[in-house]
């Protein structure tokens, strides 16, 4: 168990080592969203913004111009919310390549409550031309996935989380933007997954397994650009989807693939998410059951379409 | 240091004219767009881009040296475009698509689409804090380009522009300077009226800028300032440049915040053409 910010935090360090224009920001957050290493072995690459989130976001774009491949950090909430106008108008328009790298989304905020839990972050990045949206499973997706989104010239928002989540990638993998993980292949129904929400769709497969049902599970761990080719298969050869994500079932993950199979292969599907709903305090465990966000969810949701 | 000779001021005068010139006849063409801001900065234009300033290349719009000048009131930019074009970074005839469409000319300025634009603003408030971030950058690679971050004063009732100023302070960005168009007026009215931003000098000065007031259709005040503003040590530089909305234009000076985002007619900007006589 072990959690996704940390991933990004020890990848953020690596890069810092790797590349001398990696540079990163904060605002007020620095030991939540784990800028702490990279920052006291980088201290003149690493900028205190101070509790100012729209601005950061625009330094690390006038940053960009001038050659830096800025780490933008703050919770989720704050850095695709908040600050949603400067990441449209001076990260995605000018097609800056400026990381938007965000700690604590969803309900994995726990007792925070609402306010501070991201449902929409995904709906609100994605819908912005250029925008590449990423959101690992664990920490070994989380520090690739960190690694990848450095790599990729352009606009990138990488979706983290705060809790220790299941390792997932026990063993060597492949992580390329844009290119679904089919964790494990079936016939009968397909869980597309992203976020914690992927050990739920194994765990909800291995209930489905001893009832002879063989449910199929992909690691949507990139939202836009969809794998839509992965997808499409998963619709030919299952017949039915369910995607899981830790966010409104209203502009993200499930959106994606409903948009893209009403185009390529409309397909029987099901959402598990929020249903267009705000969270509440709580411990994240206690709120993920109560809204639906775990195996039993899923399982629900399954056997609504088999 | 660059130094205001009789032949110069004569040569900037010439020039602040033909800036005008493109300014009224392209927005005439385009039959959209803000005059009035435009035609008050373009002494400001003036002097940055030809009174020596500005370090830039027009034939290598990227090159990693050059001084970096961002327009964030965006919407004043016919000043901007008319003055890559008199410098050569496109050619003049562009001037004609302003706001057309397919055209290299945004009707808010787009980093990708014009040469010589180092920021797509528009959205007020959004520029001055992307020049903070270059200005930062540059420290970093321990360039002596400067960044010049021109904006409105109506603009400055967004509260990111105050965001962005307590970070350039806070980081002594003594390689950036902002030039405030203080003309009093904003689309709704007087600025004083609409939102009141006086003390601007107060203000800035306690949030740590070296503060200075310019009259800014005097060349001689104007260079006075900018030569000031490169000696700069341990903080950043704002310039509150009293200007008069529509500057050269009578009718226009006449009724103020009117000609903020409203183009002239052909009759129009032919009176204006004609006073303003370039």
């Amino acid at each position: 168990m072990k959690a996704t910010r940390d991933a990004f935090g020890q990848a953020l360090l690596e890069l810092g080592r790797e590349n001398a224009n990696v540079v990163a920001l904060t605002a007020d957050l620095g030991e939540s969203v784990k800028t702490g290493a990279f920052a006291k072995e980088f201290p003149a690459r690493f900028f205190q913004m101070g509790i100012a989130e729209a601005n950061m976001v625009d330094v690390a774009a006038g940053m960009a111009t001038v050659g830096k491949i800025p780490f933008a950090t703050t919770f989720a909430i704050f850095g695709t919310g908040r600050a949603w106008e400067s990441v449209r108008n001076t990260v995605g328009y000018p097609k800056l390549n400026v990381k938007i790298a965000c700690t604590h989304s969803g309900l994995g905020v726990g007792e925070d409550g609402a306010s501070h839990q991201a449902l929409e972050d995904v709906a609100v990045m994605r819908v912005i031309p250029g925008m590449t949206v990423v959101v690992p499973a664990d920490y070994p997706s989380a520090y690739k996935a960190t690694k990848a989104v450095a790599a990729h010239v352009g606009p990138c928002y990488l979706r983290l989380g705060r809790p220790s989540v299941k390792v997932v990638y026990e063993k060597e993998f492949d992580f390329t933007i844009g290119k679904a993980n089919l964790l494990r292949d079936g016939s009968d129904i397909a869980f597309v997954a992203n976020g914690p929400c992927l050990a739920f769709a194994l765990e909800a497969a291995d209930e489905l397994a001893k009832q002879g049902v063989k449910a199929a599970v992909a690691d949507f761990h990139t939202v836009k650009p969809l794998d839509v080719d992965t997808l499409v298969r998963l619709a030919e050869r299952c017949k039915r989807i369910v995607t899981c994500e830790e966010h409104n079932v209203i502009g993200g993950l499930g959106s994606a693939c409903a948009e893209a199979l009403a185009k390529k292969r409309p397909t029987p599907m099901r959402m598990v998410g929020t249903q267009d709903t705000f969270g509440e305090s709580g411990k994240y465990q206690d709120l993920w059951k109560k809204y639906g966000i775990d195996a039993a969810g899923i399982l629900k949701a399954a056997r609504e379409l088999l | 240091m660059p130094n205001l000779t009789a032949p110069l001021k004569t040569d900037l005068q010439n020039a602040a004219r033909k800036l005008r010139r493109l300014v009224v006849q392209s927005l005439a063409k385009a039959a959209s767009g803000h005059p009035g801001g435009s035609l008050g900065m373009a002494d400001v234009f003036t002097a940055l881009f030809f009174g020596g300033f500005v370090r830039h290349d027009p034939k290598n719009p990227h090159w990693a040296q050059r001084d970096r000048v961002v327009l964030s009131n965006g919407h004043i930019c016919p000043i901007l475009y008319a003055t890559l074009a008199a410098r050569g970074y496109f050619p003049e005839a562009w001037l004609d698509s302003l706001r057309q469409v397919d055209s290299h000319l945004q009707g808010h300025p787009a980093l990708n689409k014009t040469p010589g634009v180092e920021m797509s603003t528009g959205s007020l408030g959004h520029g001055i804090a992307t020049a903070v971030g270059m200005a930062l950058a540059l420290r970093l690679d321990r360039s002596d380009s400067r960044v010049y971050a021109l904006m409105g004063d109506g603009e400055l009732q967004e509260g990111l522009c105050w965001e962005a100023f307590m970070a350039a302070a806070h980081y002594r960005l003594s390689n950036l300077v902002v030039i405030i168009d203080r003309n009093d007026a904003q689309i709704d009215g007087k600025t004083t009226e609409i939102m009141n931003i006086d003390p601007l000098d107060q203000k800035l000065a306690s949030f740590g800028f070296q503060v200075i007031t310019v009259d800014g259709h005097s060349f001689e005040s104007l260079f006075d300032a900018l030569n000031a503003a490169q000696s700069a040590v341990d903080r950043p530089v704002a310039l509150i440049a009293n200007t008069v909305m529509g500057k050269g234009v009578s009718f226009m000076e006449k009724e103020g915040h009117k000609w903020h985002g409203k183009a002239p007619s052909t009759e129009q900007a032919t009176l204006a053409l004609k006073e303003i006589g370039a």
